[in-house]
């Protein structure tokens, strides 16, 4: 079954721009992609928008509809009310270039700049052999496809550009979990890192990061606060500080 | 463009370079009514729990004492409430003696103060900060929990401690609340299922506390070298999937709780036996 749908698509660059209203056909099983692409395709021909798999797994067709970011190609059409019409922006954190189409360069910069594996001196390659209880924690965090929708709508960037110097982000926190959580990974201050170099403490846990995930990582349970946590083991709590020294205990490196 | 335009183009979601946009948020759905909620709520449990606080009277009828004022630990606590002691005494500031509960509530006004779930709860509608998901807040600068105050919340898992020693003195209150007010065991009232009930409450926040996940077993890196802490760790990484439903039970269990207790204590109603 076809209907008629309204749409509003922020057309624009990085120096002006606005929403602009269009009627489109929707098909039943349809996602906000294959509209988008229906509206490319028969009134904006020179329509910007990334996207790629169509499956939810690449990760590049992030915008915001109605307001939330959400991924354009999971998005199901039926999810929408007969008569609402649909806005459909670009991520609304990152610059824009053109239409739909952001700059999310912030993100690989700042994926250069967390530590990255650091695995025991003598340990030679397929050596490495570890139990699936060691592992499964960092595996939830693989799962992430780099979509950048956390990014998108952490309001410690979102709503204060000042602070992307700063901060990390959320998909960068799970990175640094993965990472601190690894049995074989022997990098030391990773925590401290985390906390003084990357802004942990500027997350306020307010876990729009964990609703807006697509691939459903519980960003700040299992990521964002334990390594809240295990700052705290290092850098405030005097007795789990003192404990470490005396004790040497493998988990506070 | 006026001063309050000039003003929104500086920051955040209205930042140069940014999609032109001039709404705040282009969400359609009712975001406001859970900060609206939370604030309903966070308000009123602030409102009795500080009149009661200082109210000093109708904390206790035999064998049942209200969570608010348990320890009671002044040498002004009725009689037969201090079951542990008057340690304290009778402290008194421009003369008027300090209640007996401001002693004690510090430590789980401090607990839920620094809890990871109430921080987003109040953060969300307090101080809005962000109010809701990808709805821009209204402050100019943000440094998040990195200087003081809020540096402090870092301090969560003493309070967590503390905590469990008051869960101790509760779950005591109402193992006690099995004897009548002759201070013979073998009997149940509902003031007995009340202090259970709000006992076992404050044990399953506490056990599904992101601290006490971390503390049993989440700050492992090896969790096969750690098997029973695994298992605790398991558990308690269920438990803390309810944390928020805890939280939200167990402050309204405690409320409820002392009101029974003021209830029965200042006589409107009679504490039910069942034998």
């Amino acid at each position: 079954m076809t209907r008629k749908i309204k749409m509003r698509i922020w057309r624009g660059n990085s120096e002006t721009g606005s929403l602009q209203d269009v009627s489109v056909d929707a098909n039943e099983g349809e996602v906000v992609l294959d509209v988008i692409h229906r509206v490319q395709a028969t009134q904006m021909g020179d329509l910007a928008v990334r996207w790629n798999c169509k499956a939810g797994k690449c990760g590049s067709c992030s915008v915001e509809i109605n307001g939330k970011p959400r991924l354009a190609c999971m998005t199901q059409m039926a999810s929408f009310a007969e008569d609402e019409t649909i806005t459909v922006t670009p991520l609304r954190a990152f610059p824009v270039i053109k239409d739909l189409v952001t700059d999310v360069s912030f993100n690989y910069k700042k994926a250069m700049e967390i530590p990255s594996f650091e695995p025991p001196a003598d340990l030679k390659p397929g050596e490495a052999r570890m139990q699936q209880i060691d592992v499964e924690r960092s595996q939830e965090f693989r799962k992430c496809i780099e979509c950048f929708l956390c990014q998108d709508t952490c309001h410690v960037i979102r709503d204060h550009e000042e602070n992307k110097k700063s901060f990390a982000g959320p998909r960068f926190f799970i990175r640094i979990a993965e990472l601190d959580m690894h049995p074989l990974d022997m990098l030391r201050n990773r925590k401290q890192k985390a906390q003084e170099e990357h802004g942990l403490g500027m997350c306020n846990i307010t876990k729009c990061c964990t609703e807006v995930c697509p691939e459903h990582i519980r960003i700040t349970d299992n990521a964002i606060i334990p390594m809240k946590e295990r700052v705290v083991d290092v850098k405030y709590d005097p007795v789990r500080w003192l404990g470490s020294k005396i004790r040497r205990r493998e988990e506070v490196l | 463009m006026t001063a309050m335009d000039t003003n929104k183009a500086k920051t955040g979601v209205f930042s140069a370079g940014r999609a032109l946009i001039t709404d705040r948020t282009l969400r359609t759905d009712k975001w406001w009514i859970q900060p609206l909620i939370t604030v309903g709520v966070f308000v009123s449990f602030i409102i009795y729990a500080t009149f009661r606080a200082f109210e000093k009277q109708n904390y206790f009828a035999e064998p049942l004492i209200s969570p608010f004022y348990s320890p009671c630990l002044s040498t002004v606590c009725v009689e037969g409430s201090a079951h542990f002691g008057t340690p304290i005494g009778a402290l008194s500031i421009f003369g008027m003696v300090i209640s007996p509960a401001l002693f004690i509530l510090i430590f789980p006004l401090g607990f839920r103060l620094t809890c990871y779930y109430y921080r987003k709860a109040y953060y969300r509608s307090f101080w809005m900060s962000p109010p809701a998901c990808a709805v821009a807040e209204p402050h100019k600068k943000y440094t998040g929990e990195t200087r003081a105050p809020l540096i402090l919340q870092n301090g969560h898992r003493w309070f967590f401690y503390a905590g469990l020693v008051l869960n101790i003195i509760l779950t005591y209150d109402a193992v006690i609340a099995f004897k009548n007010p002759e201070g013979e065991w073998g009997h149940m009232s509902v003031g007995t299922l009340v202090l259970l009930a709000n006992a076992t409450f404050l044990w399953l926040y506490s056990a599904s506390c992101h601290t006490c996940r971390h503390t049993i077993g989440g700050r492992l890196r090896n969790f096969s070298a750690h098997p029973v802490r695994y298992k605790a760790w398991t558990i308690v990484s269920k438990l803390n999937h309810y944390h928020p439903n805890f939280a939200w039970v167990s402050l309204i269990g405690v409320a409820f709780a002392d009101f029974y207790v003021r209830q029965v204590a200042s006589g409107a109603i009679t504490n039910f036996y069942f034998f």
